[in-house]
């Protein structure tokens, strides 16, 4: 079942918090809803849940319009960060609940309870209360219970936020594997970047209550829309740099002194603009051939890679280097970057001019110059 | 040795209290079991110097306690069903529904917890008598099918279920009266557990409105059943105290069983019951 979200809109008080969202989700496909905190993204979960009603706009699952429809008819399952198993009910209980709910004869309902344990491989706790289970089983019971009415819909909010970091890993893995095998279309809310990027086959990047970019993942991070999707996704972070024309393909760096040429382009008409390099992106040279150089104010090894932080002007630029090389704090150091990794963005929009891996680059370019 | 000081004088404390509270009982059961003549006697006699098991069935054929104990059933149960049911109805809709008025209407509901019972005699009395229902079950019960401090117990704890716990529910295929029955009624079991234990109490120990609404002896509950020992020659406590421990057995071995669950209500409210 396709789900497709149309000018979809909610309004609390005077905050917008989802803002004319459009978009389709297409069946058996598991869709990140990411973004920071505030940004709008369970907020839209719940919209498609119909726990809360939009102000405006549509949903539809399928061909038919569910946007006034409670929650209750709607036929999803839904699965919580704080897991929302009922305490006074046994595992089986809480699994057989929806269940109950529908009114299937006992016995039916039995079988696919046991069947759903299986396939999230907790059919070993059946009599145990959830509090007696660990966060991973209880947040198994909690997918369990979402799955066991065969919904047409599986919305996950945060499930995995309250889990210790290998336990995340591991059933991040599992709500992949699960919703494969039972085909279900699937929409999944985190703030975590690495876990949307890892899980998902389509990523919705949101801000503000505005989806700024949706894209396979790899993709979002190849090429990011705009200066907000460049920032959000990688670690360590994105850089940015200002660059402002002073004579023909030659700018100057804002906040340092340092002035770089590019190769001339036809969309250089503009002033300035804003210049992302990933750190990994970057790479040591000898003084002469770097895009621009700096001294090394700080240096960390964390497990296979080197982080330095490089000072020119005012400006700091981090960049990931090779481990073995014998660069030292307060060395002078010079970066260089490959011209197709560069992102380049208009700092008015924060819109994205050209960079990274760009296919329709030129019709971008079109657009913007 | 400071912390074994002040326990024990914790201890001395309590087994203080404890004596205070316990002394009527004991002057119940001893006087329940003493002669006639042992009574009244100066210095008090603490031990009967012969047990009189016949009070008790004297007591009994002073006045109908089969019918009272009857009355008192039926005026217990029915006040503690009704009491749940309001209770578990307000509750939920002050602690999960949004409608006009909410906050001051239970402001104003919290307000008349600070009014005496007693003010409340008259007035009730003049619309029962209004309605017509003196001297009938209706009055026994209908005036104590709700208690502000009761919605005020459960609405708190009702607070206190996360909200995803309804979202759950919901998406499950709940609706909100499922909801309340089905998930929100059986984690509430203590609290629901408390508020009927403390309604069992009142209501069975209930005098002065029983009194003032019934006039016929067929509707008399137990405590003012127990008035019959009061008679033109005086009162015959030995009969009165063998009555009383009857009709006071039942909420003893009901707090015996249930006492956890009083003490917890008690303590979770910070009011008393």
């Amino acid at each position: 079942m396709d789900v497709h979200l149309d000018q979809l809109t909610m309004q609390f008080n005077d905050t917008t918090a989802v803002d004319s969202i459009t978009t389709t989700i297409k069946d058996g496909e598991l869709v990140s809803l990411l973004g920071p905190s505030g940004c709008g993204k369970s907020t839209t979960l719940m919209l498609l849940s119909g726990l809360y009603k939009p102000t405006a706009g549509d949903i539809y699952f399928g061909d038919e319009k569910v946007t006034t429809m409670d929650a209750e008819k709607r036929g999803i399952g839904m699965v919580f960060q704080n897991y929302a198993l009922y305490p006074h009910l046994s595992v089986l209980k809480n699994i057989m609940f929806p269940l109950k709910m529908q009114k299937v004869p006992k016995k039916e309902a039995i079988q696919q309870v046991m069947e759903m344990a299986k396939l999230v491989q907790i059919d070993h706790l059946l009599d145990r209360k959830p509090a007696q289970l660990s966060g991973g089983q209880q947040q198994r019971v909690a997918i369990a219970r979402a799955l066991v009415k065969k919904p047409k819909l599986l919305l996950l909010d945060e499930p995995l936020s309250n889990l210790d970091a290998r336990l995340r890993l591991e059933m991040r893995e599992e709500i992949r594997r699960i919703q494969q095998e039972v085909g279900i279309t699937a929409v999944f809310v985190t703030h975590d970047q690495e876990e949307a990027l890892s899980i998902s086959d389509r990523v919705m990047l949101m801000n503000n209550g505005v989806l700024q970019q949706e894209n396979a993942p790899q993709q979002m991070y190849r090429k990011p829309e705009n200066i907000f999707a460049a920032s959000f996704l990688g670690n360590p972070p994105i850089n940015f740099l200002t660059l402002h024309k002073t004579e023909n393909n030659t700018y100057v760096i804002q906040g340092s002194s340092q002035t770089l040429e590019l190769p001339s382009m036809k969309w250089q008409t503009h002033e300035a603009f804003q210049m992302g390099l990933r750190p990994e992106d970057l790479y040591t040279v000898p003084e002469e051939e770097g895009l621009f150089s700096g001294e090394i104010i700080h240096m960390e090894t964390i497990g296979r890679d080197t982080l330095i932080r490089l000072q020119l002007g005012d400006v700091t630029v981090r960049a990931l280097v090779d481990p073995k090389s014998r660069l030292r704090v307060g060395d002078r150091c010079s970066l260089a970057i490959e011209p197709q990794e560069v992102h380049y963005f208009d700092p008015k929009t924060g819109e994205r001019l050209r960079g990274g891996n760009d296919n329709d680059a030129q019709a971008n370019l079109e657009k913007h110059a | 040795m400071r912390s074994a000081l002040s326990k024990s004088t914790i201890y001395i404390l309590l087994a203080i209290g404890a004596v205070f509270m316990l002394l009527p009982f004991v002057w119940m059961l001893s006087t329940s079991l003493k002669a006639p003549n042992e009574v009244m006697a100066m210095p008090p006699v603490w031990i009967p110097s012969e047990l009189n098991w016949d009070n008790f069935t004297e007591a009994l054929a002073v006045a109908p306690f089969d019918r009272y104990f009857v009355n008192s059933l039926i005026v217990t149960v029915i006040s503690t069903i009704g009491e749940l049911v309001t209770t578990i109805l307000a509750a939920y809709a002050f602690s999960r529904i949004n409608f006009f008025g909410k906050n001051i209407i239970f402001a104003v509901l919290l307000g008349t917890m600070m009014v005496p019972g007693e003010v409340l005699l008259i007035p009730n009395f003049v619309t029962l008598s209004n309605l017509g229902w003196i001297d009938t079950y209706q009055a026994l019960i209908v005036p104590w099918t709700a208690s502000v401090f009761a919605i005020f117990l459960l609405r708190q704890f009702f607070l206190g279920v996360p909200k995803e716990l309804s979202f759950a529910a919901k998406v499950d295929g709940c609706s909100e009266f499922r909801f309340l029955w089905y998930v929100m009624v059986p984690l509430a079991k203590p609290a629901l557990i408390t508020v009927a234990l403390l309604k069992i109490i009142n209501s069975w120990n209930a005098f002065l409105w029983p009194l003032i609404v019934t006039n016929s002896q067929e509707l008399r509950t137990l405590p003012v059943g127990l008035s019959a020992f009061t008679t033109e020659a005086g009162i015959k406590y030995e009969l009165l105290m063998a009555a009383s421990t009857m009709v006071v057995v039942p909420m003893l071995i009901l707090f015996f069983i249930m006492q956890k669950y009083i003490i917890a209500g008690v303590a979770r409210s910070g009011l008393k019951g």
